[in-house]
């Protein structure tokens, strides 16, 4: 069973992002890049599906820079067989759909039985292009999922996802597209031997022109990122217990009108 | 021309529409006046659903009406109601935040080759065009976004517009338009219904009590949950709560977790890791508890008791309910 995963490349969730010289985009000086948490939930998960069932092929497809090599090779030391890099300055400005039209044009070459996304990049968490790549293919689609089966003949899929209230169970067939939400599995650490192994792995280099495409003008950009409003100062109520939640209570009734 | 801005409804399942309509609505009466319309996609639109839409502010309810609705599924909700834009062309498509919403408008918005934004916490005007806001990089800054062309599509977070009042008076016409439904190939298996706590759920609570590492035990909740039951509020918990197995994964606050922008949030035990503001940055009066006073959700706290929490809770609990008892 052939597998792709689509990973993004995303600033760690510790590190401190500001606002670049041009104001659409952060100052990627000093920032420390990552796996988006999400599509290590989807990474784990193809590497499960292979090792149970024996056999198969798991793709790692990543969209962006020269640094997303990077990304791809983390996944690579997880334990994925070779990765695809779409790397043209063509997709610099890439919307979710944008993202969605490459990711689909790939994998029409790969014809996978199976694609996993993460449910949002943390860096733009539009939570998109899951969606819009199965839109895009034709395929059916589940997002935000807990678990999931292929099974014995790879014909379908059983998955559940999250919904309010509980947890919602269908079966798809296959191919289909679904996205990651945490619960589903606990992804694994890169083993020394899963890292010098990805050296060897093959990451292939993709334009925008082998795959036939003009990467379409996005319909949505970032005319700028601000900073977050300041919040008002805050206050620490002081005192014995007692008299600070009367305060606490009288503050939130009459101040805040929260109560 | 396209004037028109759609809101698709988001239902309790039973025939009504949810409340988180009424914010929905309301921003699109503050955007387009009269030009409000209403889009039910549903297994089963009750009368009362409908004039309540009405009184929310939409001047036309189209209702997709057919059992084919139920349970969500994007290869079908997506075709429908593609028709119906090519059909009507609205000038924008609006949806709250909820888990069918999110996939449904993103598919729908790449079906249509247009634009979105997703999880918007403001909408305005700049002239002729749409410009949103919405909270990027685990909401350390805001975006602006514009769209190439309409329809401009949105999704909007929960309880962070201010939602219509309900008028009376006023009626929305009904239209019934026929649309292809295409056979689905998903199927739905089960729907595996959570244990109810009795309490709101979290997406959608206006009061959110969460509970960190500070509770210590599984066992303690139950304080968390008796000043939910007295405030009407939803419980929620951090990751290390959850890693620690004393809160199932639903109850997950945080970047990995939910993401909540209730009108009132209590901390108890909670450090205000960044990963834990991104799920609750927005929300508009943060209390924390806690015994360390250089604990960082201090800094984007409204209101801060530095104390022990198990101290805290029950006295809290006992003047909340002083409080609603005179009230
Ligand atoms: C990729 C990634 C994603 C993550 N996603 C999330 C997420 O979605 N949500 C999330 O919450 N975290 C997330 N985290 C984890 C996050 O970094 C923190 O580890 C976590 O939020 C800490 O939880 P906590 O505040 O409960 O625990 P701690 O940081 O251990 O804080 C416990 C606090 O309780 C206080 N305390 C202890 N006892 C008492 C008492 N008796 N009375 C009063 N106060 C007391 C302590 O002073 C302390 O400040 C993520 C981390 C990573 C790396
Ligand atoms: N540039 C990209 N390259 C590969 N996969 C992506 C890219 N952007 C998004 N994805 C996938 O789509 C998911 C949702 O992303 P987003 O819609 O940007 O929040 C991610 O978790 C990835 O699985």
């Amino acid at each position: 069973m052939k597998i792709v995963v689509a990973i993004k490349q995303v600033p760690d969730t510790a590190t401190q992002v500001k606002i670049g010289g041009d104001p659409k985009a952060i100052d990627t000086a000093g920032i420390t890049w990552i796996v988006s948490p999400y599509d290590e939930f989807a990474i784990e998960e193809a590497l499960r599906l292979k090792e149970k069932r024996g056999q198969g092929e798991v793709i790692a497809v990543s969209l962006g820079p020269d640094r997303v090599k990077e990304a791809l090779r983390s996944a690579l030391a997880m334990g994925c067989d070779r990765a695809i890099h779409l790397n043209d300055p063509a997709w610099a400005n890439a919307d979710t759909l944008a993202t969605a039209q490459a990711l689909a044009a790939v994998i029409k070459q790969e014809q996978p039985a199976l694609v996993l996304c993460g449910r949002q990049a943390i860096d733009d968490d539009m939570g998109a292009v899951g969606a819009q790549l199965a839109e895009v293919l034709g395929w059916p689609c589940a997002s935000w999922i807990m678990e999931e089966a292929v099974d014995a003949d790879a014909k379908s899929v059983r998955v559940g996802r999250q919904v309010e209230g509980g947890l919602e169970v269908f079966d798809l067939p296959l191919p289909a597209v679904l996205s990651a939400q945490k619960g589903l599995n606990e992804p694994r650490y890169p083993t020394l031997k899963g890292i010098m192994g990805a050296k060897k792995k093959e990451i292939k280099d993709v334009k925008a022109g082998d795959l036939g495409l003009t990467p379409a003008a996005p319909q949505v950009a970032v005319k700028n990122l601000e900073a977050l409003p300041a919040r008002p100062p805050g206050r620490v109520i002081q005192g014995e217990i007692k008299d600070a939640v009367k305060e606490l209570v009288r503050a939130l009734r009459e101040d805040a009108k929260a109560i | 021309m396209a004037t028109a801005y759609w809101c698709i409804v988001e239902d309790d399942r039973k025939g009504s529409p949810k409340k988180v309509m009424a914010e929905v609505l309301g921003e699109a009466g503050r955007l387009a006046g009269a030009n409000v319309e209403a889009v039910w996609l549903t297994d089963k639109a009750s009368d009362e659903g409908i004039k309540q839409l009405g009184a929310w502010g939409a001047s036309k309810v189209w209702v997709l009406e057919n059992a084919a609705f139920a349970p969500y599924m994007g290869e079908v909700w997506v075709p429908a109601l593609a028709e119906l834009v090519a059909k009507e062309s609205p000038k924008a498509i609006f949806a709250p935040v909820t888990s069918r919403m999110r996939e449904f408008v993103a598919r729908l918005a790449a079906r249509l080759g247009a634009g979105l934004s997703a999880d918007s916490v403001a909408l305005a005007m700049e002239g002729d065009a749409l410009v949103a806001t919405r909270p990027v990089y685990a909401g350390k800054l805001l975006a602006k976004m514009t769209w190439a062309k309409t329809p401009w599509i949105a999704t909007l977070r929960p309880n962070v517009f201010k939602p219509a009042e309900s008028a009376a008076g006023k009626s929305a016409q009904v239209e019934k338009p026929s649309v292809k439904i295409p056979a689905a190939r998903m199927k739905l298996v089960e729907r595996r219904e959570e244990v109810s706590t009795g309490l709101p759920e979290l997406t959608e609570a206006e009061i959110v009590i969460s509970g960190g590492r500070g509770m210590k035990g599984p066992e303690n909740y139950v304080i968390l949950e008796d000043m939910g039951k007295v405030i009407g509020a939803a419980v929620g918990a951090s990751r290390a709560a959850v890693d620690a197995g004393w809160r199932p994964h639903r109850f997950q606050i945080g970047q990995t977790g939910r993401t909540i922008s209730p009108k009132l949030y209590l901390g108890f035990g909670v450090s205000g890791a960044i990963q834990h503001l991104a799920g609750m940055r927005t929300s508009k009066i943060i209390v924390a508890v806690n015994k360390d006073p250089e604990a960082p959700i201090f800094k984007i706290a409204d209101y801060g008791i530095v104390a022990d929490l198990f101290e805290v809770v029950p006295a809290l609990t006992d003047e909340f309910k002083r409080l609603l008892d005179k009230s």
